[in-house]
């Protein structure tokens, strides 16, 4: 009966639950933005004449050169290497394939303390070049300092373009094959395939891989304010903390993240007459051109750079600090209790941000009328704010609802429950799932885009509910997507320092907390082995991304042209 | 009949078990701290080998008092210690600290260094020090003044201007002068700079070292970690290139901070806290903050450290710190005008 009646109204039938579901999804995430909205609403007095005149002209310039130049470096390289890697055919191309990757694993503000240390006249490489020159005094020569805004666009720059490069890489593997050989055959050169047929293509995935990258970019605390960086989160830390003003604060956190929006809103508004459809079924991946000589050679250092500077420089440094410490001191047990933790918790936060994520995509895909949509790209805000503000504005939400529920508990039962989610790791999986459900819920609508409506209407007609059509129908055939979201968002969640340092419970420490806890005594040295162990847990899960990912990786990308999934992901 | 089965008693218990926060421990206390925990490990193991009372701490960065707050009547926090002066003195204005009055902290900390309240005590002090390099720099004292002298263009590095630890020195200076001539020694020091004002205040001895700059402006308990080797064995190298003077103000003394702490305004534990910051300024303790972490004791009759005590006498600067914590807004954004940290 039931199904029959599924048949004649195929999704309106159940839709509402679902879309009922995103929207609530979308409330969670929303709570700690209507929390500052309401801390920010205090008011700050005489901030903004002061801030308008001394302070947010810089930090606006320091932002936006800072986003430009690691937008600039994140697609060049991104774009370039998928490019290099998804078409062409050259020694060492299966390698970088998956090592393009490995800047991932490694958390920014590490990479920044790591390059102050290669760099000093004191580091390897200067008193390499003074060696080679015959120079003794270190005064003699040096480079320029990396505590500037160039070091910071080239630190950040080479550790978040693999965010371009998987998304590109996915679009250029499956995508535009077709498109590009129609595009030859009718006599286009490689340059011109690329820039007029791939580029414009791969648009959408890029801009999505892009923001990501940017996001971060813009709310990174430690390597910015470590480099003497002033962005627009380095004021807002100052104002808070200096000038004893939390509303300003998050009055500044909130005009940053209305900037996001608009500007997320105007990208999708300028290509809104671009649509792209592919066919439903698979095309087949493009023939890799096999490069010979110069470009061969050319193509080679162009892949082995990024993963040089990104990856392989840090680690190294990494581990020379690292092992200078494990051979004095030792490996201390707590160290081991911590990577246990810091698994342990990113596991269950990517498993929920996983599960809300499909819900959110689902929703969207049901719900015709917008408002799941909507909802879905609601909750993907968690990604623009700060990560400390972001905490703040969580806390007082969740105390609120612990002290009313153990008041309740005191009344009802005469017991109390004290702080259930904010005293417990529940507030911890909270924020990582808030935060990063941008990735999720992104990577699953990516992939649900890939699957062609016709079977959800086959499905649903043989009588399956809508429930059942996720995890029969769906769920096998996003697979792909659903990896690689996953360990975007785990390998997230093991790097996240700021929400975790505010929200953990008693005697709870995870490798971010333990680095962070040696910074702050001045010994990031000391940190080193933890910082190692980040990396190579980070490096577990990168590998495997690789592996699964072809030929299917999604991160992002589309075959049926009527709905812009991709960009959700974006927002 | 149906009756539940063992497998959902244990579940039921454990439910129980993991919604309810563990029970007040009889001999516990809980510290929320801003200082990294390590650092003053050694302190409160001691106090629980003394005491049998068991701490169990959180490090919390930027914050705490908001977590504290929003935690409300049913906050864990017992203890709250913070660094920085202005730092200290937020947490009890945000009204989550609980007066104190007792003989044994009235009588070990000077009553310039706590709360006549009782809302706050400071428990140790760290001067604000100039570095210069042993081989390019003679002079063999300075005024903070000084700092803004031309004759060190090019030469002199420091952390961001932003930071507590600089923010707190120009409050001081504020103090002392006023705002307009604070304002005029900023950007003096701004056009003296060697590099960005960037990094910490460790990096500053290891760019004295790396030929950077000649002169900077550290926190003295740095000192003592980089020369004992307790920072690594690098930072020795670092330690050891700099001599360290003892700057003062023209009509003052050496500028000083503070750690601090404070009892939670709805410590479960409000004994043990007490207890706690009791512990904290005795003798034994005082001692111990001076040996581990090369600060100087609250308490006037405790020793510094050896290697601290070859830096000179301290002679602590005589503003009042609850002026210069007020001042602290002023100078925040003074820093800003002047552009310092760009």
């Amino acid at each position: 009966m039931l199904g029959k009646l599924a048949a004649r109204t195929p999704f309106s039938l159940d839709a509402r639950g679902w879309t009922i579901a995103a929207v609530a999804i979308a409330a969670m995430v929303l709570a700690p933005v209507v929390s500052l909205v309401a801390i920010a609403a205090r008011g700050s007095g005489d901030l903004w004449p002061h801030l308008a005149r001394y302070v947010l002209p810089y930090a606006i310039y320091d932002t936006t050169m800072l986003l430009a130049g690691v937008g600039v470096i994140v697609v060049v390289i991104g774009v370039g290497t998928a490019w290099l890697v998804a078409t062409c055919r050259f020694p060492g191309r299966d390698f970088f394939d998956w090592a393009l990757l490995l800047p991932l694993a490694v958390p920014t503000y590490i990479v920044a303390f790591a390059y102050l240390d290669v760099l000093h006249p004191l580091g390897p490489i200067q008193s390499a070049m003074r060696w080679l020159l015959g120079i003794d005094d270190p005064r003699g020569f040096w480079l320029p300092d990396v505590r500037s805004l160039g070091g910071c666009i080239i630190v950040l720059g080479f550790v978040l373009y693999p965010y371009v490069y998987l998304a590109a890489r996915a679009l250029f593997l499956m995508q535009s094959a077709p498109a590009l050989e129609v595009a030859r055959t009718l006599g286009a050169g490689r340059a011109r395939t690329f820039f007029g047929v791939a580029l414009p293509l791969a648009r959408p995935a890029i801009v999505v891989g892009t923001t990501l990258a940017l996001l971060e970019a813009l709310n990174d605390i430690g390597a910015s304010q470590f480099l003497g960086v002033h962005t627009l989160t380095v004021s807002i830390y100052a104002t808070w903390l200096n000038r004893s003003s939390l509303p300003g604060a998050a009055q500044i956190a909130l005009v940053m993240l209305a900037a996001v929006i608009v500007l997320v809103l105007l990208e999708r508004w300028a290509r809104r007459r671009q649509r792209f459809a592919g066919g439903g079924r698979r095309s087949h991946p493009p023939s890799p051109v096999e490069l010979g000589g110069f470009a061969a050679a050319g193509a080679f250092f162009a892949c082995l750079l990024p993963i040089l500077i990104g990856f392989v420089i840090p680690a190294a440094q990494l581990t020379h600090e690292a092992w200078t410490r494990l051979s004095e001191f030792g490996l201390s047990p707590q160290i081991l209790i911590e990577a246990r933790n810091s698994v342990g918790f990113a596991a269950v936060a990517t498993a929920v941000a996983l599960m809300l994520g499909i819900v959110l995509a689902y929703a969207a895909r049901l719900d015709r009328s917008g408002l799941a949509t909507t909802a879905a790209r609601a909750a993907s805000l968690g990604y623009a704010i700060p990560g400390t503000v972001l905490a703040v504005g969580l806390l007082m939400p969740l105390a609120t609802f612990d002290n009313a529920l153990d008041a309740a508990f005191r009344q009802l039962f005469g017991i109390g429950t004290g702080l259930l989610i904010s005293g417990s790791g529940a507030a911890l999986v909270l924020a990582y799932v808030i935060r990063f459900l941008a990735i999720s819920a992104g990577g699953v609508e990516a992939g649900f885009a890939k699957i062609s409506l016709s079977l959800d209407s086959a499905a649903r007609s043989l009588g399956e509910s809508a429930g059942g059509t996720v995890r029969r129908v769906h769920l096998p055939l996003l697979g792909p997507a659903l990896g690689s979201a996953a360990i975007l968002v785990f390998v997230d969640c093991m790097k996240e320092l700021p929400a975790t340092l505010l929200l953990r419970p008693f005697g709870f420490e995870t490798l971010a907390t333990h680095i962070y806890a040696e910074v702050a005594r001045g010994t990031y040295e000391d940190g080193a082995v933890a910082a190692l162990m980040i990396v190579l847990v980070g490096l577990g899960p990168v590998v495997l991304l690789a592996r699964m990912s072809r030929p299917m990786l999604v991160l992002s990308g589309r075959t049926n042209g009527s709905q812009d999934f991709s960009a959700a992901k974006s927002r | 009949m149906n009756r539940p089965s063992c497998t959902r008693r244990v579940l039921f218990a454990a439910a129980l078990a993991t919604a309810l926060p563990v029970a007040v421990h009889a001999q516990e206390v809980n510290l929320y701290t801003t200082r990294e925990a390590g650092l003053i490990q050694p302190l409160l193991d001691a106090f629980t080998t003394d005491t049998k009372v068991k701490v169990n701490s959180i490090f919390i960065k930027d914050g705490l008092a908001e977590r504290v707050k929003a935690e409300g009547t049913n906050s864990p926090a017992d203890v709250l210690m913070t660094v920085d002066i202005g730092n200290l003195m937020d947490t009890a204005d945000q009204g989550v600290t609980q007066p104190v009055q007792s003989e044994a902290l009235s009588g070990a900390v000077p009553a310039h260094l706590r709360d006549p309240q009782g809302n706050w005590f400071a428990l140790s002090l760290r001067a604000r020090l100039v570095y210069t390099s042993k081989d390019r720099v003679k002079d063999t004292a300075i005024t903070y003044e000084a700092l803004a002298d031309p004759k060190w263009k090019g030469k002199i590095c420091i952390r961001s201007g932003q930071h507590p630890y600089n923010i707190a020195l120009t409050a001081a200076y504020i103090v002392h002068h006023g705002a307009d001539k604070a304002e005029a020694w900023l950007r003096g020091i701004k056009a003296n700079l060697a590099r960005k004002a960037a990094g910490g205040d460790r990096e500053v001895a290891r760019d004295i070292l790396g030929g950077i700059c000649d002169i900077g402006v550290g926190n003295s308990y740095y000192v003592g970690l980089m020369r004992s080797g307790k920072g690594g064995p690098e930072q020795v190298k670092w330690g050891d290139a700099i001599n360290v003077l003892l700057p003062t103000f023209e009509k003052g003394g050496t500028h000083v901070n503070v750690s601090g702490a404070a009892v939670a305004r709805h410590a479960p534990n409000k004994a043990n806290a007490v207890k706690l910051l009791e512990y904290l300024v005795s003798n034994d303790a005082q001692a111990l903050y001076a040996q581990a972490n090369f600060e100087y004791p609250v308490r006037p009759s405790a020793k510094v450290d050896p290697i601290i005590a070859t830096l000179g006498t301290l002679k602590t600067d005589t503003v009042d710190l609850r002026a210069v914590a007020k001042a602290r807004k002023t100078a925040s954004e003074l820093m800003d005008e002047v552009g310092f940290d760009h």
